[in-house]
């Protein structure tokens, strides 16, 4: 249990840096860095994240950070990690600290995930944070892995044949499991107990651990910069974001919504579902709605819940 | 009494990697290169090293990795062939961008494609452009020794570059050699722990890699070319203490009958010996014939070999990797380059040989002193590129 | 060295002391960090504040409205 009023005043992620008005990523990380435990180090993938924050000669850093390349914030953190073992038994550094490794969601469903398998396969010590915002925000709006059915990107436009992207999101968190980590789970920023609280989890379980953190965009996803956070709820409160974390391979669900609100809901605010919205590809819209109700009932299962 | 073990061009690496008390080895299995990193995980397994020994499931998270350990202070090393090293291409910029003073074993083997494990020089040429300071080996002897100097070249705070220790594939790194050993308490006192200065610790926060616009990168990029032409002063110096630890001597150039030789062969690697071996018999016979080898190929010692062709009247360079399309291949390109900014006018030969580890015999290097005598003698090149030891 | 945002504004945020709670919600929201604790209620930081809203519309007592620059 988080309380708001006994968390540091101090931003380790410093004001000043250039993410978009109303960026869901930068909420992400000043919620994760406000529960950073002791000495920590992060290491950032090539993204919106990494090219806003630390624009020689200036930074928003405050705390040691390393980009390195896009895909590999994993192998990173597995080398720094290996530094500070290897240091330590020759006598020359003596403090335990903690790895953030950070990337977007192409830098970890895509160009990213061999890095981000070889980690986890290797046990490493370390948090990884996922700031999903479900394309390649910043070279501007393509297509990911992550990036969901029908959603208007500029490698999958929503054209008069084909709306959107075709293909359906992967599915990170299981691909987490499979490998038998600690701790994954999803979190939004919406619910900022339920993540920083996932957050202090990931920190302290002993190997690899996996946030992915649902992150609105304003400019991507076509919305007003004032409704990130409202659309974050949205996606938890209908079901398209279920929240729930697996601790050693035991699924746990952390918010049931026993009434959830038609995808549309969220969908609707969003200028890349604009076009589903029409007579045409209406079929497109409950097939979305068959989709989150098929994902919600196969978590559930997962998590031993009953409807 | 010096100690002499009998190994292979690998384990010579391998060998000066853990008397080098090196923190961190992150590295990805290929042909030829595998024993280097095998041997040393042995060595893990059996508590003879303090290092941590990262399995990455690439070369270019062997890299990545590498680079992150790095930059945490600690000392770093890795290996890698042909496949491998192209795979890792963009992670050594960053490497040497980063000033990571990471030291890295290269089992020489061809490029695919078509596959081929065998040695050539293809793979390191294809990156020499990346800033990585590059030696060539011509034996394990000298494989040995330049690992365990590479780590107090690269180290040095003035320097700060990555060190690429460059081995035939096959031909070094599987051949037994006698290899006398230093003691592991003089290769300690010749190389103390790194004390980097720039690390990621949390007393003292830094940001390392930071997006650096158009108004900045160029001067990144001059300071790494600056750092890059004063290694060779330090390269020297590290040389000279060597020798005193060692008792053997290295340097930017290694020079046979260069004091009055006419026509000359300038080659990387074993190859060299071959060749000197066909010029000990050549001068036997009264020919004015030299070799010259360049240890270190990076930063390239444009000023060395002009001087090493003083009493030159040719000049042939043995390429063993072709730069498609290219005037020469890559080492000639460079020579020539060195002896046009110098103004020293010579008739030079290119040979491009050995690729996908072709054999070189004695004889076609012969013909190949031969053909520089008779253009020392005319002044005429025919062919400035051939193809050494094709089929016809 | 700072580089200040709060150019980047069309729209402001103002902060009803009257009805703030001191909730810390808008703090915990701000994804500039643009938001001071206070004593007893929020105070915002103009220099930084993009003006993005997140504030005025997560404010659970409607403390926060966005003024025109």
């Amino acid at each position: 249990m988080v309380k708001l009023k006994d968390l540091p005043e101090e931003e380790l992620l410093a004001s000043g840096h250039r993410l978009c008005a109303g960026c869901g990523a930068s909420i992400a990380l000043r919620m994760a860095l406000k529960v950073a435990r002791g000495p920590t180090v992060v290491t950032n993938a090539t993204g919106c994240l990494e090219v806003s924050t630390a624009i020689y000669p200036y930074t928003s850093w405050r705390l040691p950070w390393v980009h390195v390349a896009f895909e590999n914030a994993a192998a990173v953190a597995s080398g720094i990690e290996a530094a500070y073992k290897a240091m330590a038994r020759r006598g020359a550094w003596g403090q335990k600290v903690d790895i953030i490794a950070v990337a977007g969601d192409g830098g970890t469903f895509d160009i990213g995930i061999q890095a981000l398998s070889g980690a986890m396969e290797r046990g490493s010590d370390f948090l990884y944070i996922c700031y999903d915002n479900e394309a390649y925000m910043n070279t501007g709006i393509q297509r990911s892995g992550a990036t969901p059915h029908g959603a208007a990107t500029t490698t999958s436009p929503a054209g008069t044949r084909i709306p959107g992207k075709p293909e359906w999101k992967k599915d990170l968190i299981g691909i987490c499991a499979a490998h038998g980590i600690p701790y994954a789970a999803t979190a939004s920023p919406a619910y900022w107990n339920d993540y920083m609280t996932k957050v202090q989890k990931g920190l302290a379980a002993e190997g690899p651990a996996v946030i992915h953190i649902l992150s609105p965009c304003p400019t991507g996803w076509r919305c007003d910069s004032a409704e990130s956070i409202r659309l974050a709820r949205l996606a938890v409160q209908t079901r398209y974001w279920p929240l729930y974390e697996v601790e050693a391979g035991t699924y746990r669900l952390n918010m049931r919504v026993p009434k959830p609100q038609p995808v549309e809901e969220f969908l609707k605010p969003q200028g890349r579902f604009r076009h589903l919205f029409t007579p045409e590809f209406k079929h497109e819209l409950e097939a979305i709605q068959r989709s989150v109700d098929e994902n919600w009932g196969r978590i559930q299962r997962l998590c031993g819940e009953t409807t | 009494m010096p100690k002499v073990l009998g190994l292979t061009g690998n384990e010579a690496v391998a060998y000066a990697t853990k008397q080098s008390d090196v923190d961190v080895v992150a590295a990805y299995p290929i042909t030829p290169q595998t024993i280097m990193v095998e041997l040393f995980s042995e060595y893990v397994a059996n508590g003879e090293v303090h290092a941590e020994y990262v399995c990455v499931e690439s070369e270019h998270s062997a890299m990545s990795a590498c680079v992150g350990a790095s930059l945490t202070g600690a000392r770093v090393m890795t290996a890698t062939s042909s496949q491998g090293l192209a795979l890792m291409h963009e992670m050594l910029y960053i490497a040497s961008g980063l000033r990571c003073p990471i030291v890295m074993g290269v089992a020489n083997r061809a490029l695919s494609a078509p596959i081929n494990i065998h040695g050539d020089h293809s793979d390191m040429m294809a990156s020499r452009d990346c800033g990585w300071i590059q030696i060539y080996a011509e034996n394990a002897q000298e494989a040995y020794d330049w690992v365990i100097q590479a780590f107090r070249i690269a180290e040095d705070p003035d320097i700060l570059l990555p060190v690429a220790v460059n081995l035939d594939g096959f031909i070094l790194s599987h051949c037994v050699e006698g290899v006398t050993v230093l003691e592991d308490e003089t290769v300690k006192g010749f190389l103390p722990h790194r004390k980097a200065r720039y690390t990621l610790d949390p007393g003292k926060p830094l940001t390392m890699g930071a997006l650096v616009l158009p108004d900045y990168y160029y001067e990144f990029k001059v300071q790494q070319e600056d750092a890059i032409r004063r290694a060779a002063e330090r390269i020297r110096e590290t040389n000279r203490d060597y020798e005193e630890v060692a008792g053997r001597r290295y340097g930017i150039l290694d020079l046979f009958g260069m004091e009055d030789a006419e026509a000359a062969v300038v080659c990387l690697g074993s190859t060299a010996g071959t060749a000197r071996d066909v010029a000990r018999a050549l001068r036997g016979e009264g020919r004015r014939v030299g070799v010259i080898k360049p240890w270190v190929y990076r930063p390239f010692p444009a000023r060395e070999i002009v001087e090493a062709a003083g009493s030159l009247k040719a000049l042939a360079v043995l390429d063993r990797a072709c730069s498609f399309g290219a005037p020469y291949g890559p080492l000639c390109s460079d020579v020539a380059s060195a002896l046009k900014q110098h103004r020293r006018d010579l008739p030079v030969l290119n040979y491009v040989y050995g690729l996908g580890g072709r054999d070189i015999r004695p004889s076609e290097i012969r013909s190949v002193f031969d053909e520089t005598l008779r253009a020392a003698e005319t002044g005429v090149v025919e062919e400035p590129l051939r193809f050494l030891g094709v089929r016809e | 060295m700072e580089y200040k945002t709060g150019d980047w504004r069309t729209f402001r945020p103002v902060v009803d002391p009257g009805k703030c709670t001191h909730c810390l919600i808008c703090w915990i929201f701000c994804p500039d960090g643009a938001i001071r604790r206070g004593e007893k209620v929020v105070e915002i930081n103009f220099d930084f504040c993009k003006g993005c809203g997140i504030c005025a519309a997560e404010c659970p007592v409607k403390a926060i409205t966005m003024e025109e620059e």
